[in-house]
Parts: structure tokens; sequence; C-alpha cells
């Protein structure tokens, strides 16, 4: 079925009783060609562009719990496309433009909403590193301008450019950044798929990876042995469980990242905004919450919650920033499951030894907005077997030989500084 | 969240800095070869259930302390001085 | 209306307020949904997405349905509820998500365009043109979205936050809440005991029951009474509990002065951090809806809520009040409004074996199927099994579906609640929250005896858990109802019928999600918004996925919940944050020349918590450049003085500190000879440049080490974790002694001259060769000298204790400026460096190794050291990596800019052309030209090499030539003379 304003007038006209399931729920069937391990934001794409792009449709995503039950349904929903070093540059720039065009590609309004992004400086340090990300974005092909206390000013009059502790110098602007409706990338990601003839199974968990000779054979799961030609783990904060089913341990620690929604309110805040001394970063939902964020908790986790000092901090930074906000109530709390790797760069590659086994983790705290490009690599390196060209430095072997090492935070082999 | 330190006893989690896997002991010898230095750098067994981690009670009295603790449920189950641990695996004097 | 002779209000004191500009006037003790009740006031709100008329559903923090705003420019307030906000005198309230006002509302006619605003209908529709996203659609939907609005200036009132620690916590001062308190506070425990209500008591205040043979209220106001006089014990009224988090932490929230007109000093509100050894939860109950066409008229509210208003406000909602129930609970409203002489019309029991009328009319097996009028209800219809329908005329319906336990704190650490058959509701699994225990109605136990007994016997638990010794309690009487409810959650019919009131979500929308393939309880909360308003689902969500599980054939039980999660109630970002707003975020470190610094006229700039001197502006001098310039000249020609106590300074000491210096250090340290300094950099274990700095030898066993100011704290963490984690047994240990030592370089051709003035010791070249160092006696105070040099200057560092720090600066300033020097700041300091090619963090961001700063011969080949296998790792050296240059203009462009790419002649400049960046850049007064440090692929074997550097963000082109980064003084005679 088709979406449409005027498919909303139609059904609404008849009761609204024409609607269908947006996706298919199957059963598994005795084998596929492919397999992706998880149904989030990551392995839905990779569903869905095995299909559109390489006619492979004769696929099973599944899912332990529900689609886009993981890090896609629980963010802060920003989509950029700012990183300065090779391999994120022109990565991130391809995911991007793939936002650019999917509502179309999808027929289904992911609420993509490129109302900027303006990362704030504080320091002649802080603006030359900012400046130095700006001139690779542009280098890259995106936009970047630079603002200085004036053109921030404009933009973001409520900051509190008197009082601060820490100054705003300026900011670096990238108007194309900005905001999407996380769940609904998820459901249409799994509605495009399903459309395709991909078998999208909720529920059912993998609980072992049949390899023989070196070779993958098929999963094991709560619903019963599948068969396959080639499996994807496309799991996020749980590759590390999922690897140890192939006997694989990989360069992921999972930590728990908060984030915040307020109470609905009229619009206030028309970007995405971060501060620099301090994480915070925060838009306004187009439902009116505040939807802000800050830092992991910094200790390896699997909770899904996270504790008070870094709800206090994050709090603490916003009323430092932007006072204006102090009397909006922070409704909910949620915490999300970080694959952070040694570099904070992810991880699109072969499984080493194991024909036919591919992973796609490593997303560290930036996940949502690799959603489109992700799938689109993934998928390339499954149907292929060799990386997309805009990945392919996101190798499992860089952290052992050291070549193209992308840490964007520079804070060395500590998973959970970046 | 609240960590016992094995000197101070029990203080607030913001008292103390988190590094990692405890793995972060057993540093390998230098002629171990990349792949040792690469499990003990960068590869994690990042278990859902009882980990033991590496801490820092930055904000008190400045010990590196292991803490055995469940990721799934943070449940604190035992805690020693990180120099206790790596006299036990016979690496006092490095 | 006002019923005489009720209530827990003070009718000796009146109270004026506003609510939309009409002023009213209310008693202390009254809420504002009370005063306005009073009044006759049903219609006070607007819904979030049909902008339907909103009346007063419930009496507490659950309310979903009577939201305003409070106050107006920094202290305004939105989506206050009615029900919780107290009234003082002056107080100003005013609807919202309405325009041009509550009673003519445009927006109100997205109401009949309901057929085509279903749940995510926006998903499907807004796609074309794919421009008019941005620019139409969106700020159409922002606009009409939002509930109440934020004033837009900072906010202006003060918050504060605490901590505060205990034995037990009680949570929710109902009758088990109290009773365990007592219980806890006669055996001596610290107790802490919180409730979200202004009065003690929970449903106490607001039933006609009694405990102990007198009105519970009163036997409450008893047991508060005896706990106030209690030194052990602390009460919290207007604090909710918000959150449940690890090892026994609580957050809660104390509205301080809401109530209040006049502040007197208190913060509006305070976040505290409780820290519990055993905590008690006794958050009793909310009543639930049920779902019914046009179930949301103001008017129509909570059946335990109109008991509350007439029992402790002392008001009736209505003047012909109908009761609609499914459980025997509601018939005490029917009870209470009788016995206080109000009129109710009906009870409209959907049991067949519903209980007899006490002096009302019963109307069993029967539902309520619609209501009507536009602002207001004015007639209720029920349809009798049989089929047939009748209507009764009704100003005021109050509906019970049943109560669900309060179970949200048990859940907050990922627990699932179980479903009871016998309430039909989730109860919480014990042990959910470690040393939580819940009590009385939010455990399911919902007769007043239970919550008393449930209270008594889990304090004694607790108290023996933390070590103390209870006494059973005399538990008083009360009633011991059975709880009778057959559940009831939709009331099949035509019209709409809402499940959550606040996001206009009704029972046709969760049916939708289901036929659309939202049948996980997730996606249906998600897809329908159901239970994401400012209630949280509080009295919602429990249907609606009774509903959902009806449209997806599965029972409630596998159905299960969403996961709850913090806070329980909304708390205001300034709350979280207090303390932060303005300078409160860091704190401020100041060296012992702050003072003078500020005195002669320098702005200072934040160097993480520092702050240091940028400049010291001269007469006439108008421009940062003008002065720095002069301050530069001054230290190559004369003597300049800078403040450099923020360097990180670590004193380390024993037998092994020189083996250990060398197991940190990439270089040897242990080669050093006692009375001289040495450069060492540090490498982090994947070999990469931690930080540098110089390591002096004060003895045979005694170091002290200097890092970077950004680095101070990293670099002695760690060293700490080298010592403890890697090489215990080694005989050394260290402290920070930045804050210890004032340390002041002193720095030009007349250094020597100038410390000659001030040492009691004679400096020379043989004394104090380049790297010597030394004690040293100023004005009769022990310090040490350095001859370092950050300049490329003859120079040195001058140290005594931070006491003594303000006076040596004045001393070295005034001494400076008669040679024809002076003070110094970071400007000049940056440009110095520059000159001499020395490094900071601009180039030593993290992802450069010694190699690439071109110190890779630093890296000692006859030792290990941290960092060294690692810097060993093929991706880690060789041509293809970039490496430090110097940069000169070559071209008519004379600026160069830090952050700017640079690419070969005649490049594009693209991603795939980049060869590196510039790290730093200044003009040089000495030479007269403008410098950068770059780095720059194979960049050591480019030198002379023409290239460009292009920074598309300040628009600026210049052809460069690359160059050796030591800029002057190659050879380093000046340091060495």
């Amino acid at each position: 079925m088709r979406f449409s304003g005027l498919r909303v007038l139609k059904e609404g006209l008849g009761g609204n009783k024409g609607w269908q399931a947006q996706w298919r729920d199957a059963q598994p069937k005795p084998g596929y060609d492919m397999i992706i391990i998880g149904g989030g934001g990551h392995g839905l794409s990779t569903a869905y562009y095995l299909a559109r792009n390489h006619g492979i449709t004769n696929i099973a995503v599944l899912e332990k719990g529900y689609l886009g039950g993981g890090n896609v349904g629980r963010n802060t929903t920003i989509v950029r496309a700012n990183y300065f070093l090779p391999g994120n540059s022109e990565f991130y720039s391809h995911s991007l433009k793939l936002w650019e065009g999917l509502e179309e590609d999808l027929n289904y309004n992911v609420m993509h909403s490129q109302r900027g992004l303006i990362n704030l400086f504080h320091s002649d340090g802080q603006r030359d590193a900012f400046v130095r990300r700006g001139n690779a974005m542009v280098n890259q092909g995106d936009d970047a301008v630079l603002l200085d206390r004036d053109g921030v000013r404009k933009h973001l009059p409520y900051l509190d450019f008197e009082q601060t502790r820490f100054p705003i110098y300026g900011g670096l602007y990238h108007p194309r950044g900005g905001t999407a409706r996380h769940d609904a990338v998820a459901w249409g990601y799994a509605r495009g798929a399903s459309e395709r003839g991909v078998d999208l199974i909720q529920n059912c968990e993998v609980t072992g990876i049949d390899i023989a000779n070196g070779v993958v054979r098929g999963v094991q799961t709560t619903k019963g042995p599948i068969k396959a030609g080639k499996v994807g783990i496309v799991v996020a904060g749980r590759s590390g469980q999922v690897a140890a089913m192939a006997a694989r341990r990989i360069p992921v620690e999972s930590h728990v990242l908060q984030a915040f929604v307020t109470e609905g309110l009229k619009p206030v805040i028309d970007h995405v905004v971060s501060f620099g001394m301090g994480h915070f970063y925060i838009s306004q939902s187009d439902k009116g919450g505040l939807v802000f964020g800050g830092d992991l908790d910094f200790y390896a986790s699997y909770a899904s919650r996270g504790n008070l000092p870094m709800v206090e901090h994050v709090m603490e930074a916003g009323m430092t920033l932007m006072p204006m906000i102090g009397k909006a109530k922070v409704l909910r709390s949620w915490g999300g499951i970080m694959d952070m790797t040694p570099d904070g760069s992810p991880i699109i590659d072969k499984m080493d030894g194991v024909e036919g086994l591919y992973i796609d983790c490593g997303w560290n705290y930036g996940g949502f907005k690799a959603v489109p490009a992700s799938g689109w690599c993934m998928a390339h390196l499954m149907a292929t077997n060799t990386p997309h060209e805009v990945a392919e430095r996101f190798r499992l072997d860089r952290f052992r030989t050291g070549i193209n090492l992308m840490d964007e935070e520079g804070t060395g082999a500590q998973h959970n500084l970046h | 969240m609240r960590i016992k330190c094995p000197l101070c006893g029990e203080r607030d989690r913001r008292e103390f800095y988190y590094v990692g896997d405890a793995v972060l002991i057993e540093r390998p010898d230098a002629e171990a070869g990349d792949q040792v230095w690469d499990d003990y750098l960068h590869n994690r067994d990042n278990p859902a259930g009882i980990t033991r981690d590496l801490w820092q009670h930055e904000g008190g009295c400045g010990a590196w302390i292991v803490v055995s603790r469940n990721t799934v449920t943070h449940e604190t189950l035992g805690v020693e001085l990180a120099e206790a641990r790596a006299r036990k695996i016979g690496r006092g004097a490095s | 209306m006002r019923v005489a002779d009720k209530g827990l209000v003070d009718r000796s004191k009146p109270v004026r307020f506003s609510f939309d500009g009409h002023s009213f006037e209310g008693l202390a003790g009254d809420t504002l949904a009370s005063a306005l009740l009073a009044h006759d006031v049903r219609f006070v709100a607007r819904s979030f997405k049909y902008h339907r008329p909103r009346g007063i559903m419930g009496a507490g923090s659950e309310e979903a349905s009577a939201l305003v705003t409070v106050g107006s420019g920094g202290a305004q307030e939105p989506n206050i509820r009615a029900t919780v906000q107290e009234i003082y005198d002056g107080l100003e309230a005013r609807s919202q998500n309405c325009w041009p006002s509550l009673n003519y509302d445009v927006l109100s006619f997205n109401d009949l365009f309901a057929p085509f605003l279903g749940a995510g209908f926006y998903y499907k529709t807004f796609m074309w043109p794919k421009a008019f996203w941005e620019r139409v659609y969106e700020p159409i939907i922002r606009r009409s979205a939002g509930i109440g609005a934020l004033s837009g200036t900072h906010n202006a009132d003060q918050y504060e936050k605490a901590f505060a620690f205990c034995d037990v916590l009680v949570i929710g001062a109902g009758p088990a809440g109290l009773m365990a308190a007592l219980t806890a506070g006669r055996a001596g425990a610290d107790v802490i005991l919180c409730d979200e209500d202004s009065v003690l008591g929970g449903r106490l205040n607001g039933e006609t029951l009694e405990v102990g043979e007198m009105a519970g209220a009163d036997w409450a106001a008893g047991a508060v009474a005896e706990l106030g006089a209690m030194k052990n014990v602390r009460l919290l009224p207007r604090t909710a509990v918000t959150g449940a988090y690890d090892q026994g932490t609580y957050g809660a929230l104390e509205r301080v002065s809401h109530h209040a007109a006049a502040r007197e000093g208190r913060p509006l509100e305070c976040f505290w951090r409780i820290v519990a050894k055993r905590a008690i939860l006794a958050a009793g109950a909310i009543e639930r809806p049920i779902a019914f066409t046009n179930n949301d008229r103001p008017g129509i509210m909570m059946a335990g809520a109109v008991r509350t208003y007439l029992n402790r406000y002392g008001v009736a909602p209505g003047q012909r009040i109908t009761v609609f129930a499914n459980n025997d609970d509601a018939h005490r409203t029917a009870r209470d409004l009788v016995a206080a002489g109000v009129h109710v019309a009906a009870v409209i029991d959907s049991r067949e074996a519903a209980p007899q009328g006490d002096g009302y009319e019963v109307i069993s097996n029967a539902q309520v199927c619609g209501t009507e009028g536009r602002k207001g209800v004015e007639a209720v219809s029920y349809c009798r099994a049989n089929g047939t329908v009748d209507k009764i005329q009704s100003d005021c319906l109050a509906m019970s579906g049943g109560w669900n336990p309060t179970v949200h704190l048990t859940c907050h650490m990922n627990g699932r609640p179980n479903w009871h058959g016998g309430i039909h509701s989730f109860v919480p699994v014990p042990g959910a929250i470690p040393g939580l225990e819940a009590v009385g109605a939010c455990n399911g136990a919902f007769s007043t005896h239970r919550a008393l007994v449930e209270g008594a016997e889990a304090a004694l638990r607790a108290l023996g858990e933390v070590g103390l010794q209870g006494q059973k309690p005399l538990v008083p009487q009360a009633e011991d109802a059975r709880y009778r409810i057959a559940p009831l959650w939709t009331v099949e019919g035509k019209g709409r019928a809402w499940l959550d009131f606040q996001n206009d979500v009704t029972v046709k929308d969760v049916r939708g999600a289901a036929q659309e393939n939202f049948r996980s309880v997730e996606h249906m909360k998600r897809y329908t918004t159901q239970g994401m308003a400012p209630d949280q689902g509080k009295s919602s969500n429990v249907a609606a996925l009774a509903v959902l599980a009806d449209a997806t054939g599965r029972g409630i039980e596998e159905t299960g919940t969403t996961t709850f999660r913090p806070p329980f109630v909304p708390v205001a970002i300034a709350a979280l944050g207090a303390g932060a707003q303005g300078k409160g975020f860091a704190p401020e470190r100041h060296t012992t020349s702050h003072a003078e610094s500020l005195r002669r006229g320098a702005p200072m700039i934040e160097a993480g918590l520092w702050y240091r001197p940028s400049y010291f502006p001269a007469l006439g001098e108008r421009t940062w450049r003008q002065s720095c310039d002069r301050e530069v000249n001054m230290v190559r020609n004369a003597v300049g003085v800078c403040d450099v106590s923020t360097l990180g300074k670590i004193d380390i000491q024993g037998s092994d500190a020189a083996a250990f210096l060398d197991f940190v250090y990439a270089n040897t340290l242990s080669t050093l000879k006692p009375g001289k300094v040495r450069y060492g950099i540090m490498l982090r274990e994947d070999g990469h440049v931690l930080d540098d700095g110089t390591t002096a030898r004060l003895g045979e066993d005694h170091f002290v080490m200097t890092t970077t100011t950004a680095a101070a704290g990293q670099v002695m963490r760690h060293l700490e974790y080298v010592h403890q984690c890697l090489c215990p047994d080694l005989d050394v240990a260290m402290i920070s002694v930045t804050e210890q030592w004032a340390q002041f370089a002193v720095a030009g051709p007349k250094a020597r001259d100038l410390l000659n003035g001030v040492v009691q010791e004679s400096i020379d070249a043989e004394s104090y060769p380049f790297m010597g160092c030394g004690a040293v006696t100023v004005a009769g105070v022990e310090g040490r000298l350095f001859r370092i040099s950050f300049s490329g200057e003859h120079a040195y560092e001058i140290a005594v204790p931070a006491r003594y720090g303000e006076s040596l600066f004045k001393l070295l300033v005034g001494k400076a400026e008669a040679l024809g020097g002076g003070a110094y700041g970071m400007e000049a300091l940056n440009v110095l460096r520059i000159e001499k090619g020395f490094i900071t963090h601009a180039e030593i961001h993290g992802r450069v190794t010694a190699e690439d700063i071109g110190m890779g011969r630093m890296v000692s080949a006859k030792k290990d050291c941290i960092g060294k296998t690692m810097s060993e790792r093929p991706g880690l050296s060789g041509p293809e990596r970039a490496q430090l240059v110097g940069l000169q203009p070559v071209g008519v462009v004379k600026q160069m800019t830090a952050g700017a790419h640079v690419f070969p002649l005649g490049a594009a400049p693209v991603r795939a052309n980049a060869q590196g960046y510039i790290t730093s850049a200044c003009f040089s007064p000495t030479l007269g030209s403008t410098l950068a440090l770059a780095f720059l692929e194979n960049g050591r074997a480019r030198h002379g090499e023409e290239i460009v550097m292009v920074d598309h963000l300040r628009g600026v082109t210049t052809r460069c030539k690359v160059c050796d980064p030591v800029f002057f003084d190659p050879q380093g005679g000046r340091v060495r003379g």
C-alpha cells in the first residue's frame, strides 16, 4: 500500500478500516540465503538494501525482542555529517545523502528535518579544532559555516552569553544537520524490506552460530535452527555475546548512555545545539519535547539505565548554557547500550576465519545517523564480499595494525572515552 | 551507584574514575606479539553478567581498585586493591 | 461548590488568586483545582491534538488533564498540575495550548478532522513536495504541538540540590507509610519520610474512614505529630521520590516554596539525592478511568478524586453527580456525597451483583455509553444489558475502573510487574529493587487495615536488616473491606473513547495500531504516543494495554507493560541542574598572580578550570596584537615574567623513582644527574603521545615532574595506574604539588640579571647551566630554580611555596620593568613557542606519535616503556603519516590560519587531495612574518617544497613553503647563552 496524503483522506473517509499491516510477521523458513541477526535500525536497513540494491530477497532478519527496540528506538535522533577524519568523512557524507532521499525511497515520512546543527566552542583552541573539522567537511563536499559570537547570537539568542563559566566564542554551523523521527526510521525500513520479500521474525533470539570447516552454515534460535549461506551480525551493544557464538573476541565494550525528554512545549529550540565544555546536546522534537543527552555513564553496562551523576551533569550543562530551559520538566530518562570501540569509529567487516560471517558494530554513540549508510555498506559487503568504498577503512584489524585508526576524540584506546 | 573502596569504605560513584576491564593489570611482555597486545588493549570479553573492572578512587584516596560487578544489574560483588591483584598474578615489579 | 462543614481547608483564611485573568477567592489549604471547582469552574484546559475542552480529572500528581501555566517572565512555568499547585495570595495561573482564548480556540477545528488525524497519520503524508517539510509542514506541526510554553528568558528562580543519608527511607505517608515510619522511628532508626502531598496522610485525608476509632485524617495528624517530635526522623512533605538508582540511591524532588507568596530566601525546589540502607515503598494506588464515548468532557472525574474534593477540600464538583464504576470502592463516593447532602443522580455499576444503594439509586449491569455537553458534561447516557439506552441529567460523572498500584519505582531497575488476577492490576515483584519493599495499596493491599499491618511488618524487617531492634506496634483498628471488582476497560460505542487524555489517544488509535501490526506494547506506545504525555500514562497505560491485548487476542499478562523509567513525576531541568546557572557549572582555579594580573588590566582566559592572563595591555595599546608583539619583543630583547603555576607538578620520591620514570617516559630519565632537568615525552599504551614536560632530579631519589596544564590530572592518574597496577613493588610514591608551588618563568637575555637581584645565591653559567636546577632562597623563603625555557631564550622558572607567590610575582615584574621588560601573557607565550617550534596539545592532540612530531629517536631502544610496543605497529610510522613541519607564506597572501588543510600546489581542495592541516599559527614580530606549525604527509622530506593551505571557512587560500618547525634560532645559541 502506497502512503500519501490522498490515501490518508481516503482511508479516513472509510473509517480507517482499510489500513494494512506495515510489515508481515513471518515465521522462520528452514533456510535462507542470508540471515541478519538483529532487527534494529542497522539490521533492517541492511536487509532493505540487500533486497533493493542487490536483488537478494531470500533473507530473514532475526530479532530477539521487537523490531526497532534497541538504540534506534532510544536515542537523541540527531543526523549529521560533521566528521573530520578520512574514513568517517566519506561514510557519514554518504549517509546524509541517503537521509536526504529516504522518505521518497521508503515512501515513509521519517520526518528528517534539516534544521541545522550548531557546535559551540569556548576557547581559541576549540575554535581551531572546529575549523579543522569544518574544513574537512567542506573538503568532503558537505556544508560547514564558522559563526562568531554574534553569528551564534543570531541563531540562538536564548543562550546565556553573559554569564556562563565558559563563554561562548562561536560555533560551527552545519546547516544540513538535523533530526529525524527515530522509530519511524526502523518502521520505514521494516516496511520496505518486508514489501520486497524479506522475512522479519520477532521474538526470535539467536543462541548459536553453526560453523563447519570454517564456513558458516546457519544459526540456532529460540524458534529452532535456521540454515543460511551468509550471516550478518548487526546487534550493536550485544555484539560481544553474538561474536562469542563464533568464538570471536571483538574490540567492543558496552556502555550505558542516558538521554532525556521533557514534556511537550511550544517551539523554543529550532536547531540542534551542542555545548563544547561538557557533554550536552539538545533539540526539540516535532511533538514539542526537548530531547537531550550527554556523555556515557562511563562504566560497562547492559542495564539500559543509568545513574544520577551523569543525569545531573547533563542538566547542569544545560543550565549554564541555556538557562531558559530551566522550567522545562524532564518526563522520561532512558539508557541505551553503546558498542564502544577503542578509536570511537565503527566496524563493517568480514569475520576473519569464518567464511560467510560478517559483522557491523562499533557505532559508539553515533549509530542513529549512520543507519542508512551502515545498511547500504553492510549489504554491499555481504552481497559482494568486498567492502563498499565509503566503508573500506572500517576494518576489524585496524587496532592490531594501527593502520587507518579513526580517533576523532584523540583519547586513545580506552573504550569509554569516545 | 555506590562503590566500596577497600580503604575508605562505601562512597558515591562520582568519586571514582573507570578505565575498563581489569585485564589491563595483566600487561603482556614487550615481545608477546601483536595478537596478544591486541587482545590486551582492544579486544574484550564484554560480558553481560559478572565482570571485573578497574576503577580509581580518584576523588578520594587515589587507590586503583578491581571491582567485581554485574553489568546487567549493577550489583557489586567484591572489591580489592589493584596492587594486591597485581602481586597475586606475579606482577609486583612489572 | 463549597460544602458546609467539610474538609481540612481553613475557612478563616481566604486566599485570592487568578485564573485566566479572572480573580477568585479560595481557602488556605486549597489546590488550584479545588479552588476552581469550589467556584464551579470545570473547563480549564485544552487537549494536545484535538484541542478538546478538558477539566479536572484527578486530585493528585497523576493528573492527565488540568495543566496550567503559572507565573510570567523568567518565573513562568508551564504544565503545572492544577491538582498539585497550592494556592497563595497573588497566584496567577493561565490555561495553555489555546488561542486566542480557552473558550474560543482556533485549533479546536482539529477535532472535526479527527478521522484523518489518527495515530501515526503523519508517517504517511507530508512527503510531497520534498522541500515543503522544513518550510511548511514541520513548522505547522511544531506550532500546533506542545502544550505549555517556556518564556524564552533565563530562569529567574533559585533551585537547590542536597544529599541525605538514612537507615530507612519511607516513600509515601498514607496509612502504610506512616505506620512504617512510626515503627522504624520509635526503634531509633534514622528515617526519612517523603510524600508528594503538602499534608501527610495520603488517602486518609480524602476519605471518611476511621483509624483507631477516630477520623483517619486525625489519626494521620497524630502520627505526623509524633514523628515530627523524633530527632531521628526527617519529614519531607511536598517531596516526590522520582527514581530508584543503584545501591540504595534515590532521587527526590521537594517543592520547597511553590505554595508560598513569599520565598523568604528559600529555593523554589530542592532535588535530593538520598542514600538509604533500606526503603519502604508506600506509594498507594492510582484510580483508572473507563474508556467510553466522549469520556473526556470537563466534569468527568475519577470517583476517588471526587471524594477527595468533598472530604479534604469541602468541595462538591457538581450538583447532580452520577457515578460509573466496576468496583465497590466507587460506592464510597456516592455514600460520602449523600452524607454531605450532595445529590447523587445514580450509581451505574457494570456488574450484575452490584451492592445496594445506601440513599442513592444503583443501576446494575449497565454501562455509561456517552455524554453530552460541549464545554462540560450535561448529561450521561447509559446502556443496560438488554440494549436500552437511558439518559441522566448530570453535571459531574465520577468514574472508577478500579485501582492500579503505584508500582513505578519498583520497575526502575528493569523489573516488570506481575499481573494480579484478583485485583486486575499489576503488582510489584518482590526484590525488584534491592533493599526496597512495597507495602499497602502499591503492593495490591487495598484495605486500610492491610496497609497498616504491612507498613509495620516491613519496618520491622528493615530494622532487622540495618541491625536495629524494633517493637511490634499495636496496629490500630481500621476497615478491612474486600476489594471487589469485575474488569471493565472499554464500553463499545461509535464515537471516540479516550485512553490517554493528555495525548488524545483513543481506543480506535490502539486498535488501529494493532491493525497495522504495531502489536508489541512498545510498538503500540510509540505509534500512538500512548502514555508519553506529561502524566506519563499513570492512569491510562493499563487500560491501553488491555485494549491492545483484546485487539491482538492475547491476555494482558502476555501483552506485558512498557518500561517504567525515572522520573516518577516530571522534574524541572533547573532542579536537576541546580547550582550550574551562571558561573556554577565548574569550579574556578586562580593562580597566586590572579589579582595582580587583573589589577594590571589583563583579560583572563579559561585554561581548563584555570584562568590565565591573555596579555598585559600597556598605555596606548588598542589591540591584543599590539600588546602581544610588545611582550614578545620584550622577552626576545630584555626579560619577561609569566606565571606558569598551572602546569602540573608531581613530586616523585623513592629508591625506585628513576626506574619508574624510565618506564613511564619514552626516553631515559635514570641517567639524569641530581641538579639537572630533562625534557621527556610520555606515551599512552597505544603508542600515541600522552604528554610532554620536564623532570628535574632534585636528589638521588627525588624528582619533580611537570606536565602540561591540560593533562595534569590525567598524567597523575596515569602514574598511579602504572605504579599500583603494573609495578606495585617499586619503591616509589608520588603526589601532585601543583597547588603547593607558585612558579614563574623569567625569560630573556636579562633573565639572569633579574634573578641575581632577587635570589640570595649567585646565579651564573656554572651554578645554573642550561637544564640545571637547585634550591634558592628568595627573601628568606626557600624556593627552587630551574634553568629551562619554553621561549627559546635564556630563561628560568622560579618556584616558591604558593603563599609567597603573589609577592614574588610583584617583585619579579617590578624588577623586569626596571630592566625594560615586564609581565607577559598567553598570547605572547604562544608566539614565542611557535617561533621555536615547541609543541602544545594543539600538536599532541592524541592522534600523533613521537615520530610524527620528530621525536621518534627519543623512544629509547634500550628499555621497555609504556606505549613502546604498540608504537611499533605498522600503521604508526612511515612516510604516509603526517609529520610536523613549519610553514611560511611565499605568495601575496600572508595570512595562515589554524584549522586550514594543506594541499599540493594546483590540486583541488577536496578530501582526496588533503595532505595535512595547520595546528598553530601566529604573526611573529621577531621574524616579521606569519608562521604556522602543520602536519604534512611525509613532511620532513619536503622542506623547501611549496604547498597551499586552504581555509574554506574563513575564505583564506595561502601559498606557503614547507620548512623546519624551528623558525628562530635553530642552533639554540640563545637558550644556552
